[in-house]
């Protein structure tokens, strides 16, 4: 009798969740079913069928002839670096919290903290429309420098495929700098006060502290983070480079995310676009298995 | 002996000066990078549009007037994207706010018929993504092409919060939940008199971090919808950007011959509503964010600790 009513009051609160269980079905499970489109000939509005089976096709369409396999590795390159780039400087964050904690006048800290964590929040778009009040033609940065006589005709900064790579990092740098700091901030308020306060007895100079008590002690943190950013090694994210790209950086700024939503939306190659983007998500998955394993040797403790 | 000592300390103190000057300048100028981008918008909206054109205004507004705002309001559609922009990030954030809260509190009842594998259904979507191909042909077939709902549906369970949240309720003593599960009090009783009013401050965590969230979101409206009606101010602030000279058609230019220098001051310029428009998409950010730090704060490093 209690059994009975244990049990019902089980599957109750089941019911009670699974409204909200269909809903991600529905939004999270329920479009891997178009994955099939990457094995298909699918081109909307033409509706969908299953004669058009076209097995590996679109896969080898990416590569089966130059132009196309050009194009493929120019994106993968674009991914690459990008990507590289942000592993590469990963360490900046670290920098960033460890030094802002030498800092002993706690309202300027605040401050700095609060300003340094604000452009996070704002969207690409945002920063898009800041980049370009400030550096296009008629922007503060070209008619500063015009005013004073250093430029003749403005430089356009934003129309050049030079520098694409660097001022896209630097773009992604200033938006989440400070905030990737805070981690680390509050790993460093973690460390024993104590460890300090005996290294300094013993003579050690700031120095020192940083370098034998602080960086030892946030290392952990900055590993785990850096498995995660291995695991997205494809996925730069679609939004920062599709506000940026024009058809003068076309060429340095397309990244797969961005390719793959060109593709569809751009050129209309749906099954293409899907082979792609299946393509990038196995891999990432992969990724993501083999950061979690070598988080799990180094730390003894796995991220997932 | 002594005078070592005196020496080493000497030497450190002047090591420190170099380091501690040198971290004030460089945070100081990294704060300004930061921040003078916005500081320089907002003081060219309030200027005088013509000396704002030529580039006069660095430092400090000149000419202040405000009626950049008041004739942006005119502009079509923005009033529109303001209303689809504001009405998403409500709606948006109060049910998912409610419905992280309940999914929270619900993983955490052990009595549920298959807890731990529902839990992991959900946690599992944070870690593979369909692409935006299969993604699109789903919101088609849902009929969520050009529709409101497209806004708010997709991302109502959000894995993240729900980590959070339960996290949370973990974190408060069980015996609140007993006691009540002791006078008869059902699960949902439970939820709305005893849970919900303990895990306020993680729901306002989550509140903050959704509509910072939906407030910025540019590509759900970039895919799904072609309806102006529905375009967000992110998505017509991008529109105004790329397509200055479709703006400068939208605007009734009263510059003409007989212009005087007063109208020329202060009538809207391409630049003038790409920059309004900018000031008021970010503002509520600016707003919000300096008071709920310490929430971002707090939702991140739970985050990390579990995610």
């Amino acid at each position: 009798m209690i059994n009975n009513k244990k049990k019902l009051r089980s599957y109750r609160e089941f019911l009670y969740i699974l409204p909200f269980l269909i809903l991600v079905a529905v939004f999270s499970y329920y479009p891997l079913y178009g994955w099939i489109y990457a094995f298909f000939d699918y081109r909307p509005p033409r509706p969908f069928s299953f004669e058009d089976f076209q097995g590996l096709k679109w896969f080898k369409y990416l590569v089966d002839n130059p132009v196309r396999l050009n194009q493929t590795l120019s994106v993968i390159r674009n991914t690459f670096v990008m990507s590289g780039l942000a592993i590469l400087t990963s360490w900046l964050p670290m920098v960033f919290a460890i030094f802002l904690n030498e800092i002993k006048c706690m309202p300027f800290r605040k401050a700095v903290q609060t300003i340094t964590t604000l452009p996070n929040f704002v969207s690409w778009v945002l920063v898009f429309s800041v980049a370009y009040n400030l550096f296009s033609s008629s922007g503060m940065v070209n008619s500063l420098l015009m005013k004073m006589g250093v430029l003749e005709r403005p430089v356009l900064f934003l129309q050049s495929s030079e520098h694409v790579w660097g001022s896209m990092w630097l773009w992604s740098t200033w938006k989440s700098l400070g905030w990737s700091a805070i981690m680390y901030i509050a790993a460093i308020s973690g460390i024993d006060e104590e460890l300090f306060e005996a290294a300094r007895v013993d003579g050690a100079t700031r120095m020192q502290l940083i370098w034998h008590i602080t960086i030892p002690s946030i290392l952990p943190t900055y590993m785990v983070l850096l498995m995660l950013s291995i695991s997205n090694f494809l996925s730069n994210g679609m939004e920062q480079y599709f506000v940026f790209q024009n058809a003068f950086n076309k060429e340095s700024i397309q990244v797969l995310d961005l390719y793959v939503y060109n593709l569809a939306m751009g050129s209309g190659s749906y099954s293409v676009a899907t082979a792609l983007s299946m393509l990038k998500s196995v891999i990432s998955v992969i990724l993501l298995c083999v950061a979690n394993k070598l988080s799990k040797l180094i730390r003894g403790e796995s991220f997932m | 002996m002594k005078e070592k000592s005196k020496k080493v300390r000497m030497k450190r103190s002047a090591g420190d000066y170099a380091i501690s000057v040198t971290t004030y300048v460089v945070f100081a100028l990294f704060a300004l990078v930061c921040a003078y981008p916005f500081y320089y918008i907002f003081i060219n909206t309030i200027s005088a549009n013509d000396l704002s054109e030529r580039g006069k205004i660095l430092f400090w507004p000149q000419a202040v007037h405000f009626s950049n705002y008041s004739s942006v309001v005119k502009i079509p559609g923005l009033l529109q994207a303001a209303k689809i922009s504001v009405g998403r990030t409500l709606i948006g954030t109060v049910l998912t706010v409610l419905l992280a809260g309940f999914l929270g509190y619900m993983f955490t009842r052990e009595t549920m018929w298959k807890r731990k594998f529902w839990y992991r259904f959900i946690i599992l979507t944070m870690y593979f993504n369909a692409g935006i191909i299969p993604w699109y042909i789903t919101m088609r077939n849902l009929h969520l092409i050009n529709n409101f709902w497209a806004y708010v549906l997709p991302t109502l369970v959000s894995p993240f919060n729900i980590i959070l949240v339960k996290t949370y309720v973990e974190s408060t003593p069980r015996e609140l939940q007993d006691a009540a599960e002791i006078d008869g009090a059902g699960t949902m009783r439970i939820f709305i008199s005893v849970v919900l009013p303990i895990i306020k401050p993680i729901l306002a965590t989550v509140a903050i971090f959704t509509a910072v969230g939906q407030w910025n979101s540019f590509q759900d409206t970039l895919l799904l919808m072609s309806k102006t009606e529905l375009h967000t101010l992110q998505f017509v602030l991008y529109r105004y950007i790329n397509q200055a000279s479709s703006l400068a058609s939208l605007l009734t230019s009263n510059a003409g011959s007989e212009a005087i220098q007063q109208a020329l001051a202060t009538a809207q310029t391409a630049t003038s509503v790409r920059m309004t428009v900018t000031i008021i998409v970010v503002t509520p950010i600016l707003l919000v964010y300096p008071f709920f730090q310490r929430f971002f704060v707090k939702g991140i490093m739970i985050g990390a600790v579990k995610g």
